[in-house]
């Protein structure tokens, strides 16, 4: 069952469409593999259905651009498998993967991981409930199917994506019962400083941002300084509480509340691959660690898009271009000269498409309570750990991540960590006066997407006759 | 620096071997410290499937081997907790009459030495015994006392009553050289240095290092054994089974995983102390799983692991004194299957590191065995 390509890419998005787009150009043999059914990734998501419908009117331009991107990828004579979902990558690079229930294993020359970014886990208490989701997940149902909750919806957290669904979801005709603004104040004084220096790059992402937000404050009861949510409910979220910076705390009905607060990239397979990541300060997360190229520690497997470090969508294509530049120059499509020659005029496109970011970072950076959740909170959602276990076992020595996943079983469940791994290593760090990065995060243990035991068993091909 | 209070015994490696041995040592009124270079149970105890069998040990283990099942039946009382152990049995599947001799033969030679722990079964017992097994699988052996236990909780079991009994254990203290000061043992560490008339060495991969340290050149390979557990499912079996001719040892913990193990292996890298998953090969778990057990699968794996360990030319661990140098004493080596024999290994050290002799049968575990080979050759 093992094929071999000059390039594997792992996902569909903006960073793998574009670097499966230049690395054909260059005449490399790519496969390009994604878990959902069609290409576009989180922020182009259906959009070869959607483009020219009036949803595409309701999701935006950002979103509407996506389309000439996905056209040169199907043009590109890369080959594309959808609904494919890699499990694990070990050093060769080698990957393996299942589709249609069935695994397979590929040798690549290079592998790209152009997985993307997840949601920023920020427990509070009650945020398990039913009727208690990510931003992230709804915009998902609205790009892929159109839908909108059916009754109004509390949105609370802070970023772009909260106000880009809010206004979408105003577009689209949903109703939203209020907006919870969880954005620190001061947070604008301390962003501006970064913005001079981002000068020519601003207008266009800050004026949308604005306009966002503009609209929903005009067309929803709005809250400001939110410091602390709380959802409660038997069954399901039927209330949700929330305070704010002056000390005031309310109390109101809720059937759907939407939670967002940032995004981290996917580290899980470089994790499991054993790179060696970074702390980003700006972003509060960690990231693999790269070349300049996008090559992470471990050589022939390279991070393009928001794996990479959140930058957005026109970074990622950037990004993607310029790490298939190199792979081609890896198989001697091209000379190391030739390959940095081209790359230049793309870095320099790069720079500016990051120019915005250190604003947008400060501008957005969560609150400092966010991270150490009050103790009732559970932590660890597979196997339901609150913080006050994972606090008692700081107290008893100095124990890292593995130490506490190990007695408490935080960590262990289907998710492989990626839901509590930040917030494990920060209450750590808070209990035990240490920092994040020098606590760390768990070790990831393979594969990182669940495989069944009969797709793993259809890779042994000994005969048993 | 050096450190102020007087030492009796140091052990290197805070695995369950070292761990154990602390623990007899201090109960016996020995002053103990353990130094342990990442934290307590960070490799193979921690990594462990944790399976309690006497079942197919080499019939040079099975004094101790029985002597640490009667130990593990009564384990609440040695640590003060169960450590998870149920004694559900293990069993040892023929899977086609042709495989039927293998065991057999083995039944016929552990009976002949006067041992009665194992027991053959036909297919309508094992079926009453396994419900869920395939009934292609035609006899089994079986070991109705044997089990498995819970490593993380054992870990944390031996660990306090260790410490209840007065033994320091030093977490991030990584051994970098041992040398002869007088009649004692000067053992440094990364932090501060160390000085006791006796050694334990229990470093687990890495106890040949340690050996060599002191003038033991002891021939060790390297086990990285991979485990499988899978999402949590309805109650299905209770013995740890495995089989013959097949890697696979296959059981259900307390929450209902399904661990998945049988000594594949992956790739260690001993220098770095870090091993990693080779799915090509692991592939043939979940193949030997589904084929004995065909309702499993649908169900997901949800992890993987490694664990190191070392691994000796017969597969016997190496317990007793260094036949070089005097008060020093090795437990290691018990190449994937060490962790039954826990209890009783410290029980040992501890006899012979207090009275100088054990009435225990170690002499076939003796590091003699590779050093006189070697001087032959
Ligand atoms: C995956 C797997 C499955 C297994 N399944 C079973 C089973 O079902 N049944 C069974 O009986 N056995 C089983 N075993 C074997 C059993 O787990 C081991 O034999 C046992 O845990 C070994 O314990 P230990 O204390 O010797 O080693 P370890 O637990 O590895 O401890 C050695 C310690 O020494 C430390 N160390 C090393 N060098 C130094 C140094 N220089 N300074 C300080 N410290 C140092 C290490 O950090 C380590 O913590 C399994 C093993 C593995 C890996």
């Amino acid at each position: 069952m093992s094929r071999r390509v000059d390039l594997l890419i792992v996902g569909a998005g903006p960073a793998g469409l574009s670097a499966a787009v230049m690395a054909r150009r260059h005449g490399l043999d790519v496969l390009v593999v994604d878990e959902q059914p069609a290409p576009g990734g989180q922020i182009w998501r259906n959009i070869e259905a959607v483009s020219g419908t009036p949803r595409a009117a309701i999701l935006g331009k950002a979103y509407g651009d996506g389309i000439d991107v996905v056209r040169r990828f199907r043009t590109s004579g890369a080959r594309y498998e959808p609904g494919t979902r890699v499990w694990q990558v070990e050093p060769g690079p080698r990957a393996y993967m299942t589709r249609n229930g069935t695994a397979s294993c590929i040798e690549a020359g290079c592998l790209l991981l152009a997985t993307g970014a997840q949601e920023r886990p920020a427990p509070f208490p009650g945020w398990t409930l039913p009727g208690v989701m990510t931003v992230g997940a709804a915009q998902i149902a609205l790009k892929s199917s159109g839908q909108i909750p059916s009754g109004p919806v509390w949105i609370a957290g802070c970023g772009p994506l909260p106000l880009l669904y809010a206004a979408q979801l105003l577009k689209a005709g949903g109703r939203i019962a209020g907006f919870l603004d969880t954005t620190p104040p001061g947070r604008m004084t301390a962003a501006l400083p970064k913005l001079s220096a981002a000068a020519f790059a601003v207008p266009f992402d800050l004026l949308k941002g604005m306009g966002w937000l503009a609209a929903v404050r005009r067309r929803v009861p709005y809250v400001p300084r939110v410091t602390e949510i709380e959802a409660i409910g038997g069954d399901a979220v039927e209330r949700l509480r929330y305070v704010t910076a002056d000390g005031r705390s309310a109390t109101v009905a809720a059937h759907l509340l939407l939670v967002h607060e940032g995004l981290v990239p996917t580290i899980h397979p470089t994790l499991a691959l054993d790179c060696l990541h970074v702390w980003n300060p700006d972003q509060d997360c960690f990231m693999p660690q790269l070349d300049g190229w996008g090559e992470t520690s471990e050589p022939g497997v390279f991070v393009a898009g928001d794996g990479a470090g959140i930058g957005g969508a026109a970074a990622a294509c950037l990004r993607g271009e310029i790490a298939a530049l190199r792979i081609a120059a890896r198989t001697g499509r091209l000379s190391d000269a030739g390959a940095a020659a081209v790359a230049e005029p793309i870095r320099t496109r790069l720079r500016r498409a990051l120019a915005i970011r250190p604003f947008l970072d400060r501008l957005f950076r969560p609150r400092a309570d966010l991270f150490v959740p009050v103790d009732r909170t559970i932590a660890c959602r597979c196997e339901e750990v609150n913080v006050a276990s994972i606090r008692a076992q700081a107290a008893a020595g100095r124990p890292g991540p593995n130490q506490v996943k190990a007695f408490t079983r935080a960590g262990m469940g289907p998710c492989q960590g990626r839901q509590c791994n930040y917030t494990v290593a920060h209450v750590l760090a808070a209990t035990e006066g240490r920092t994040v990065p020098d606590v760390g995060l768990y070790r990831v243990r393979p594969p990182w997407k669940p495989v069944t035991l009969s797709e793993l068993a259809a890779l042994d091909t000994t005969d048993m006759a | 620096m050096m450190s102020a209070e007087p030492i009796d015994t140091i052990v290197i490696g805070g695995g369950l071997h070292g761990l154990s041995a602390a623990l007899h040592l201090a109960r016996a009124g020995r002053r103990v410290v353990v130094l342990e270079r990442s934290w307590v149970g960070r490799h193979a105890s921690g990594a462990s499937a944790a399976g309690v069998r006497t079942l197919n040990r080499h019939p040079a283990e099975i004094p101790i081997s029985l002597e640490a099942m009667d130990m593990w039946s009564n384990i609440e009382a040695i640590v003060g907790d169960h450590c998870g152990f149920h004694a559900n049995g293990q069993i040892l599947v023929a899977e086609h009459p042709r495989h039927v001799p293998v065991l057999e033969q083995r039944l016929a030679s552990t009976q002949a030495a006067g041992y009665r722990h194992e027991e053959l079964i036909d297919r309508a017992e094992l079926l009453r015994l396994v419900p869920a097994i395939s009934p292609h699988c035609t006899a089994a052996l079986v070991a109705r006392q044997d089990g498995a236990a819970d490593p993380h909780r054992t870990l944390q079991a031996f660990r306090r009553s260790a410490e209840a009994a007065g033994v320091v254990i030093n977490e991030g203290f990584g051994v970098t050289a041992v040398e002869r000061c007088g009649s004692d043992w000067r053992v440094s560490t990364g932090q501060r240095d160390f000085v006791a008339p006796t050694i334990v060495n229990a470093a687990g991969a890495w106890a040949g290092r340690i050996a060599a340290m002191i003038g033991d050149d002891i021939p060790l390979g390297h086990k990285a054994s991979m485990m499988i557990v899978t999402e949590r499912v309805a109650p299905l079996l209770k013995p740890v089974t495995s089989v013959v001719g097949r890697p696979l040892s296959f059981k259900q913990s307390d929450q209902g995983t399904l661990v998945i193990g049988g000594g594949l292996q992956g790739r260690a890298d001993i220098d770095r102390q870090k091993s990693f998953v080779n799915f090509a090969e692991l592939a043939k778990a979940a193949r030997a799983a589904t084929d004995l057990f065909p309702s499993v699968g649908t169900v997901r794996i949800v992890r993987t692991w490694t664990g190191m360990e070392a691994k000796t030319d017969d597969y016997l661990p190496i317990v007793g004194a260094s036949p070089v140098a005097s008060g020093v004493f090795h437990a290691f080596g018990f190449s994937g299957h060490g962790f039954q024999l826990v209890p009783v290994v410290g029980a040992i050290l501890a006899d012979l590191i207090v009275h100088g002799a054990t009435t225990r049968s170690i002499e076939r575990l003796s590091a003699d065995r590779f050093l006189r080979r070697r001087a032959a050759e």
